[in-house]
């Protein structure tokens, strides 16, 4: 018997517990039964591969390869069936960050005039520049929204331990994703608790003061649970060491033609960059 | 009479000098029996429970636990497994990402193989009518299966006493029936802390009070 392979069809679902599910692939009525092929494919090598991408999509500089990987990750978005609205919502967020970098860059870099606006002359090589940074950045998001996106937050804990990452950074990764929700809940309710004794914040000492007995109540509850959950796993005979479930799963049909459409691609935006 | 489970001795803990939790608490848990622990909040019944597997130590007094004496950490870890302790928020029991990883983990520590690991908990989780529960995330089941899988991660040791600290808690009025059920149908000896009347008349035999660090048979 192999639960890891039967673990990783189960946990994409949406548990019918009502919780909406972390992943990002769509479940919309028609394609409930169509599971997309990406999610069949091995999660340690959806890893790798997106970390051999984004690796790979730093190194380039010429456009034509950076429009490529962009095209190829949108390929694969398309293959992970994201969802196109959450999607767009997520790299809008994220490409905001960037907006000031941008903007600047096309001024601040010298180079060949293009156009000037105000007195001040835009250059060939910054507007280069800029657009080679938002393609190469935007890429690699859309790479891991659509390789790591559609999985659940344990199975990639799960693909990071099998890969011997440092336990440490797996098991804080894992009791992160456990605990997480159960933090949140507990500032909600401290939270509501204020509210509902008209607490409203704004800019004089109460509001800071309140503020920060709430984080700090936050952090004495946060120790106070962490205690109570390491003595509950001294009750279970917990003495410092985790034993693992999960056997190692054989890389099928799927896994092995995943990795070859990965190979060329990679060979391709490469050839592309020095073509 | 056969060896008592637990044989507590005048106890004495105090988390604040000035206030002692338990002043001379004596208690004798034999196999089978299933006593209700009672008491006002506050009154120390799961300082109690932590005392009997040694999560904390008592400033004075005798903790016997399945025939010995049990006095340092090393004493107890092998009490651990045999009395289970059932703790009061099942998201302080339940830390694992899945079902089966949590119910896994007391058989793996207590170095059992794989397979047999995997055998447990499939009895144990259908033993409590949790069928095809293996691959649920921990923390996306609701309040009463958590309460039910936290039950499960003790069973799956397979205890002789069970410590049950509120089992009922925040159940709904089925998923409570459920629990009783569960629970009658259990060998093991038993020690349920409640504030629940009908509940505690229908699982225990036997009733304690713990009221100003004493503790009362009535």
């Amino acid at each position: 018997m192999n639960a890891y392979a039967s673990s990783s069809a189960m946990t994409a679902r949406p548990v019918d517990g009502g919780h909406p599910s972390t992943a990002y692939f769509s479940t919309g009525a028609g394609e409930k039964k169509r599971k997309p092929m990406l999610e069949a494919v091995d999660s340690r090598l959806r890893l790798v591969v997106c970390w051999g991408f984004a690796l790979a999509v730093i190194g380039l500089t010429q456009l034509p390869a950076l429009l490529a990987a962009l095209a190829l990750a949108g390929f694969a978005a398309m293959a992970a069936r994201l969802k196109r609205a959450a999607t767009l919502r997520h790299m809008v967020a994220f490409d905001g960050f960037m907006l000031f970098v941008l903007l600047f860059l096309p001024f601040t870099v010298p180079g060949e005039v293009v156009f000037s606006l105000n007195g001040v002359s835009a250059s060939r090589e910054g507007l280069l520049h800029a657009a080679g940074i938002l393609l190469r950045s935007n890429a690699v998001m859309l790479m891991i929204l659509a390789l790591l996106g559609s999985m659940e937050p344990v199975e990639l804990g799960h693909a990071m331990a099998r890969l011997r990452l440092p336990a440490k950074f797996v098991h804080l990764f894992l009791f992160t994703v456990r605990y997480i929700e159960v933090l949140g809940r507990e500032y909600r309710r401290l939270r509501v608790a204020m509210k509902a004794r008209g607490f409203r914040v704004r800019c004089n000492p109460h509001t800071w003061r309140s503020i920060g007995y709430l984080f700090g109540m936050l952090l004495v509850r946060s120790i106070e649970r962490a205690e109570r959950i390491l003595a509950a796993m001294r009750c279970r005979g917990f003495q410092g060491r985790f034993h693992s479930l999960t056997e190692v799963k054989t890389m099928d049909r799927r896994d092995y033609a995943f990795t070859g459409l990965s190979v060329v691609a990679g060979g391709a935006l490469i050839a592309l960059e020095y073509w | 009479m056969s060896e008592p489970l637990f044989h507590l001795s005048g106890i004495h803990f105090a988390y604040d000098p000035e206030q002692p939790v338990l002043a001379g608490v004596h208690f004798t848990l034999h196999a089978g029996e299933r006593v209700a622990l009672t008491g006002p909040n506050g009154a120390g019944k799961t300082t109690l429970f932590y005392l009997m597997v040694g999560l904390l130590k008592a400033q004075a007094g005798w903790v016997e636990a399945f025939g010995r004496r049990r006095i340092h950490e090393k004493d107890f870890v092998d009490v651990r497994p045999r009395a289970g302790l059932l703790f009061q928020d099942p998201d302080d029991q339940l830390f694992c990402p899945t079902v089966i990883e949590d119910v896994a983990f007391g058989p793996l520590n207590l170095g059992k193989s794989m397979a047999e690991t995997r055998i447990i908990v499939r009895h144990t989780l259908a033993g409590l009518g949790l069928e095809g529960f293996e691959n649920r995330i921990t923390h996306q089941l609701s309040g009463g299966q958590r309460r039910l899988v936290s039950l499960a991660t003790v069973l799956a040791m397979n205890p002789e006493v069970l410590l049950l600290d509120e089992p009922a808690n925040a159940l709904d009025a089925e998923m409570r029936e459920r629990l009783i059920t569960i629970l009658d149908g259990l060998p093991q000896a038993m020690m349920v802390i409640s504030h629940d009347e009908d509940f505690l008349t229908r699982i225990a035999r036997r009733r304690v009070c713990l009221a100003q660090g004493r503790l009362m048979e009535y």
